[in-house]
């Protein structure tokens, strides 16, 4: 039985008047790669939103150790989660050391005094995310993949227990999302707890221990992706008419959908 | 590793080395600006006269010395407040002067002349208060569209039309004597100042920029987007609210001594920026480029005309004006 410190429970998150998810209960748990799967607009992103408390839960609460995440200071949760939102914004200008610095941000004091623990953790963060060669190149300037490296090293920086990341594939090609997943997953193996929208549904089978899958707001199903993904599940999320045969290669599920163009739609 | 290091002390130092010419500069304009007058001192005699000797003595140290203090210091806030509004809107063009709360202070001050004919300290609350009223006019505008963006400055544009409107009218309604001194006083100037007018902006300034300097690691963390900031824990509501009220307080204050003095806040930032090569859009090159900035358009604002002396924020809508033509016509591209 794997233990849970981050838990969200009867939450009802909400933009405005527009209510995304109600009675959403979860749990994270610890020292896991958790994947979060689900149609576009389905509150993926909404929840884990709510997770790092970037919205408030109109209803039920977020729990860090059995403590509501609003309770804490900001600096001492961002100590503890570290998120990347889908598209970040980097000031004009900043250069890749830079930027991945401002990941240490919640372990300086108020007036920044650039410590040797500093130091060490954004160098760490640059070789593990592989971006030790870009430290003076403006962020700006950078490819796709070169920049969303460079982001996950900030967040890296940050050296929190849990990484939450929101679609951290898109805008990467197909070798860069590999290479960002295994990379995931060699940080779940040093202890990290992670949680990652991902749009594929089979890369989330195979680099997921914990899926989670959602639909209109609710949790539809959750657990190992081998006990939880079949043909039913994929047309109940994505709406789409799918086999579900042995991944060639790990043996996870992988979904191969049976619209090919020329047949149309099929039961 | 340590030529990483290396390079991040590197970086502190082009900017240290960038602002220690600023402030030589700064402190060479105010020289020159003691010097010059409707008699030339030589800096020999500027000095002799600051330590109460040589016959220049009420020229220079009563007349010339609280105006060119005046300059720096007013150039420095202004310098700040554009740094400030820019950083919170994300946009070149998003300084006080140009959404209109240079004009809300001046509003203040208008109504604090006419209403109430108070002293300095009457005039910068007023003028805090106008300024604030405007921020808020614009915030409740532009509400959905966030606090940042092109949208904000474009209402912040046009309130800033309707406000200069509304004060041309108090203008009119006034008595004829606080309406002759709004008038010198409506495009900005710092002819006549005296020390009378400058301890309590003074002490304004000083308390808002020490203020804003324990806060500046902060609102760079916040330059990387609501949602990071919020997630490496910066408390974006409180550090919000703080910039408003430094940025406000700063503009209203060199406000209500010296009418609303246009462009030093909107250009201050941006060219202190580049010289220093610095990530988003840092405090203090902004502040010393405000200062030199604006004590280099005083002393031109004197000169031009000499012996007449134009107000100051002639020179700088003059020159100011082009600059933000160009801005637009390439926000708007991007845009």
């Amino acid at each position: 039985m794997t233990s849970v410190r981050l838990r969200a429970q009867d939450l009802e998150l909400r933009y405005a008047d527009r209510v995304v998810s109600t009675r959403l209960s979860l749990d994270v748990p610890d020292g896991a790669f958790t994947a979060i799967v689900g149609a576009n607009a389905c509150g993926k992103s909404t929840l884990l939103r709510a997770l790092v408390r970037l919205l408030r839960p109109a209803e039920g609460s977020v729990l860090l150790d059995e403590r509501d995440v609003g309770s804490y200071a900001a600096k001492a949760l961002a100590r503890s989660l570290g998120f990347l939102p889908q598209d970040p914004l980097a000031p004009e200008d900043i250069r890749v050391r830079q930027l991945i610095g401002r990941g240490r941000f919640p372990h300086q004091p108020m007036l920044s005094l650039w410590s040797a623990e500093d130091e060490s953790a954004v160098s760490e963060a640059m070789t593990t995310a592989g971006v030790d060669g870009l430290a003076d190149r403006p962020v700006n300037e950078l490819s796709g993949g070169q920049r969303q490296r460079v982001w996950v090293a900030m967040v890296l920086a940050q050296r929190t227990p849990y990484l939450l990341l929101d679609e951290p594939t898109s805008f990467l090609d197909i070798a860069h999302q590999y290479r960002l997943l295994a990379l995931l997953s060699r940080l779940r193996d040093e202890g990290r707890t992670v949680v990652a929208v991902l749009h594929d549904i089979n890369q989330a089978c195979r680099f997921a221990d914990h899926l989670i899958a959602m639909k209109d707001g609710r949790v539809v199903a959750e657990g190992a992706a081998a006990d939880v993904v079949d043909a039913a599940l994929i047309k109940d999320v994505f709406d789409l008419p799918a086999v579900v045969v042995p991944d060639p290669v790990t043996g996870t599920p992988m979904v191969v959908p049976t619209l090919d163009g020329r047949t149309g739609p099929s039961g | 590793m340590v030529r990483a290091g290396g390079w991040l002390v590197r970086v502190e130092r082009r900017t240290l080395v960038l602002s220690a010419a600023l402030a030589a500069l700064m402190l060479g304009a105010g020289l020159l600006g003691l010097c010059y007058g409707a008699s030339w001192a030589t800096p020999g005699e500027v000095l002799a006269a600051l330590g109460g000797q040589g016959e220049s003595v009420v020229v220079i140290r009563d007349w010339r010395l609280p105006r060119v203090l005046a300059g720096m210091v007013f150039g420095l806030a202004l310098g700040v407040a554009g740094a400030i509004f820019q950083n919170l809107t994300r946009n070149p063009m998003g300084s006080p002067d140009v959404i209109g709360l240079d004009a809300g202070a001046y509003t203040g001050a208008l109504v604090a002349l006419t209403v109430f004919s108070g002293g300095s300290v009457v005039l910068a609350t007023s003028s805090v208060v106008g300024g604030l009223a405007v921020a808020a006019m614009i915030y409740l505008l532009s509400s959905g569209g966030g606090l940042s963006g092109l949208r904000l400055v474009v209402i912040g544009i046009a309130v800033s039309a309707i406000v200069t409107a509304f004060n041309s009218w108090i203008v009119l309604r006034a008595e004829l004597e606080v309406a002759i001194a709004a008038v010198g006083w409506s495009a900005g100037s710092l002819n006549g100042v005296d020390w009378a007018d400058l301890p309590v902006p003074f002490t304004i300034i000083a308390v808002l920029l020490a203020l804003m300097a324990a806060w500046s690691h902060t609102m760079h963390q916040a330059a990387l987007g609501e949602a990071v900031a919020s997630a490496t824990g910066v408390g974006l509501h409180r550090l919000r609210l703080l910039m408003v009220l430094v940025g406000v307080g700063c503009t209203a204050t060199v406000t209500s001594v010296a009418g609303p003095i246009a462009f030093i806040a909107l250009a201050a930032p941006q060219i202190g920026r580049r010289l220093a090569g610095a990530a988003g859009v840092p405090l203090l090159p902004a502040a010393l480029t405000g200062a030199v900035l604006l004590q280099g358009a005083d002393l031109a604002a004197q000169m031009l005309l000499a012996p007449e002396s134009l107000p100051v924020g002639v020179v700088t809508t003059a020159i100011g004006g082009c600059y933000l033509i160009w801005l637009l016509a390439k926000e708007v591209r991007r845009a």
